[in-house]
């Protein structure tokens, strides 16, 4: 498992170089760079579904980011207490990750996952169903409430964006232009 | 379990980014990076060692499948992702256009 462990490290490394550029376009290509990462580590985990998605939301999240870059860049500040809130950030991030270290120590080892429910899916799902690819057969068949929440917030997303995003606000029946 | 703290320093890399700068774009690129972190615990968490992705298919050698249920809920979780990344960026050009920054801290026009 020595090359997710390389991966995994080549996205961290994308995240850092894009949370310390200055310029926010290149931060945007490292985020994005970082994303193609994690797409090639979800096919190394056998998630070829995981895969296409990933894929697919990262070009879109690339476009939605550098139209929003897409304007003149804005000076780098660092009044006010750095040093503080540095040390404050860097400490609350040592707590966490200790905190996170002890917890990981409980999870089953890496390699064999707790499938209780699982089985019931490999068992059932090619009967039941008649799907070959179980991740369709659970996201459409045994949990299609599931995708329809999904669904559901992706449109109040959408709206949110269009009422967002509008230049001008409706005018009301009786009212005049350019008041 | 080395895997597990990779995944947990990526979450921390965003966490950073969250708490600490100033610019409302990186800011949502911390965001961004939780996610990728989250999706790929659950990912790493159905990995089943010298398994095949969860595809029936008629000559199968291996007979070990990975495990498709968090898969199926990483799913949703990454469109999901999208959508509120799309909502955040909307804001955050509203924002630009009304106070001309994109940084927090000049954004005090509420200010008493």
């Amino acid at each position: 498992m020595l090359e997710i462990n390389f991966l995994l490290i080549f996205i961290i490394l994308g995240a850092l170089v894009a949370i310390n550029v200055k310029d926010l376009l290149s931060a945007v290509v490292a985020v994005g760079a970082s994303g193609l990462g994690l797409c090639i580590t979800f096919l190394m985990l056998k998630a070829p579904d995981l895969a296409i998605t990933q894929l697919v939301v990262e070009i879109l999240c690339l476009a939605i980011l550098i139209r929003a870059t897409a304007r003149d860049d804005l000076p780098f500040s660092t009044s006010g207490r750095w040093l503080f809130n540095t040390v404050a950030t860097c400490l609350f991030l040592a707590v966490f990750l200790y905190a996170g270290y002890q917890a990981l120590k409980n999870l089953p080892v890496f390699g064999s996952p707790v499938m209780r429910v699982s089985e019931f899916f490999l068992n059932e799902a090619s009967q039941k169903t008649h799907a070959t690819n179980l991740v369709s057969a659970i996201n459409l068949n045994f949990r299609a409430y599931d995708t329809l929440g999904e669904a559901t917030v992706l449109f109040a997303a959408a709206i949110g964006v269009m009422s967002v995003m509008r230049k001008k606000a409706r005018k009301k029946l009786g009212e005049k232009d350019e008041g | 379990m080395l895997t597990y703290f990779l995944c947990l320093i990526l979450f921390c890399v965003g966490l950073y980014a969250i708490v600490r700068k100033r610019n409302i774009i990186k800011i949502i690129i911390g965001i961004i990076i939780c996610e990728y972190a989250v999706n790929l615990f659950l990912a790493l968490f159905a990995y089943k060692m010298n398994g095949r992705s969860p595809i029936y298919s008629p000559r199968q050698e291996i007979v070990n499948m990975v495990d498709p249920l968090p898969q199926a809920l990483a799913l949703t979780s990454i469109v999901i992702g999208l959508a509120t990344t799309a909502l955040l960026v909307g804001i955050a050009i509203r924002i630009y256009e009304k106070y001309g920054t994109f940084d927090i801290t000049k954004i005090n026009r509420l200010k008493g």
